[in-house]
């Protein structure tokens, strides 16, 4: 896969309001494949708001468009999600095959396992530097492996949309850097747009190619430098 | 010796009504140790007891329409029922556990209050511990079509009720059903458990349904080993508590819930001494 740059998300005019409380007001902003926008902004500024509606988890006003380099749309929009958390506990003995496989594949995972079928996630896996965690429960994966594991569920198959929701969120230092450098390599090789709710500024400056800075609407977007520039940015993040 | 060995391990199947318990045990159990799987995965066992206890509403109901045979009011009842109380537990009003409490309160509630109308409780008694030694042919057969249906649903849809359970978000974002796998889990338990209730009892339909799965998952490293120990688990208990309860003249079902549990304990024990 080469990244063309040409397809384009468009996420026109959203505002989500639950129970009367208005949380986004007229979200409008474009995305492009071979990209990594991050969302940032203060606690309750909407981000997972923003996230969950592109989803269709929250229902919402306005579209969310994703067309090709001639501006017409390009099908049915393909999204890989990378949750904060999942509902595993412990106990659970689903594996990693068996997390992937259900989400991907219709062959039931409480059957024996096909040999190429388990060879191709391995090598699925090898990608996301997790291969060795074919076979381990998920309940019992440590946070930077948790999310290697989900990077790979998300682009099995390669989606259009990578939404990435605090990915790092409980991830040591050594963990949160293969996981940078992973991203890094998707972003690099993989035609997708990839939409990133991050609180880690540091990481959103060093390798965000375009920064939204919300705050119940967009404030400010751009390039990392023009949003950290900002009168907002200060606003939002006075420590920072 | 050798003689009274036989006797005591296969006389039992002389009898006719010993022979249909023991096809009734080889149906349900895999029924039950099958949709287990995923009831204890999900944290749902109290949601399967509630659902249990409406059967006597649903008897209840049965009765006050003049109806002799009340099985299928039952299922549709306790279908409805299913349906209000998932509809109800994913709405954020309220917590989930004291939802699903008020609704079990209710169904046993309103069930007592109809049957007990001129005292004449005693005669559904049978409802609460159940009778599987009373079974029929036909009977068996309606089993054995829940089980074959039931069989078929979860190999076309078990992938994509696991998901779910795993995480709602990430299963809507693979183009997964969300809502009708988990409406479609929760009718077929309300079915399930509606048409083995008569044989097993509203007090340990819920033991018998989650034992099995609850003790393989002590000890399960995938979601392979997970359904066959519950199903070997439930298979087991299931004949010796048919046996045991046989020659020592007492009701086969807690009997049966009696073995579950000590494998449960055994394999919690196992994954206790594992951990260490």
């Amino acid at each position: 896969m080469s990244n063309c740059g040409l397809h384009c998300l468009k996420i026109n005019h959203i505002t989500v309001s639950v129970g009367g409380a208005l949380l986004l007001k007229d979200v409008s902003l474009h995305a492009h494949c071979g990209e990594l926008t991050a969302l940032i902004g203060r606690n309750g500024a909407g981000k997972s708001t923003l996230l969950k509606a592109i989803l269709g988890e929250l229902p919402h006003t306005g579209n969310v468009e994703f067309s090709g380099h001639d501006g017409r749309p390009a099908g049915k929009l393909r999204i890989g999600y990378v949750p904060q958390t999942l509902s595993v506990d412990a106990g659970s003995p689903a594996t990693v095959y068996d997390m992937i496989q259900s989400l991907t594949s219709g062959y039931p995972v409480f059957l024996p396992r096909r040999k190429k079928t388990v060879e191709r996630l391995r090598a699925h896996l090898a990608r996301f530097n997790a291969a060795q965690l074919i076979d381990k429960p998920v309940g019992r994966l440590s946070g930077g492996e948790l999310q290697r594991v989900l990077l790979a569920a998300a682009t099995l198959p390669p989606p259009d949309l990578l939404v990435l929701d605090e990915p790092v969120s409980g991830v040591d230092q050594a963990g949160l850097q293969l996981f940078y450098t992973i991203l890094e390599q998707l972003k690099a090789s993989c035609d997708m747009v990839m939409l990133l709710v991050s609180h880690d500024l540091d990481f959103v400056r060093a390798h965000a190619d375009r920064v939204v800075l919300l705050d119940r609407g967009v404030e400010v977007s751009g390039s990392p430098e023009t949003v950290f520039a900002s009168e907002a940015f200060r606003r939002a993040f006075p420590g920072a | 010796m050798l003689a009274s060995l036989t006797e005591a391990l296969f006389g039992w199947w002389q009898y006719d009504f010993m022979r249909n318990a023991f096809f009734a045990i080889l149906l349900i159990m895999p029924l039950f140790s099958m949709l287990g799987t995923l009831v204890v995965n999900n944290g749902m066992a109290f949601f399967s007891d509630a659902l249990g206890h409406s059967a006597l509403t649903g008897v209840g109901i049965g009765v006050l329409l003049g109806l002799s045979e009340y099985r299928l009011v039952m299922v549709v009842f306790a279908v409805v029922f299913a349906l209000v109380m998932n509809r109800i537990r994913h709405s954020r009003l309220s917590s989930t556990d004291t939802v699903i409490g008020v609704f079990s309160s209710c169904g046993v509630a309103l069930g007592l209050v109809i049957l007990s109308r001129g005292g004449s409780f005693a005669k559904y008694q049978s409802l609460l511990i159940g009778d599987i030694l009373s079974i029929s042919p036909g009977e068996l057969l309606v089993l054995g079509i829940t089980l074959v249906a039931t069989a078929g649903i979860w190999l076309l849809c078990f992938n994509g009720l696991h998901a779910v359970s795993v995480s709602p978000p990430l299963a809507r974002s693979k183009g997964i059903p969300v809502r009708l796998l988990d409406n479609l889990f929760v009718v077929l338990i309300a079915v399930v458990v509606m048409l083995a209730i008569q044989w097993v009892g509203l007090l340990i339909i819920n033991a018998m349904l989650i034992l099995p799965a609850a003790a393989s998952r002590n000890v399960a490293r995938s979601m392979r080993s997970y359904h066959l120990l519950s199903l070997i688990f439930g298979l087991f208990s299931g004949i010796l508590g048919l046996l045991l309860s046989y020659h020592n003249a007492v009701a086969t079902g807690p009997m049966v819930v009696l073995i579950a549990a000590a494998l449960y304990f055994g394999t919690f024990a196992l994954r206790e001494i594992d951990n260490r």
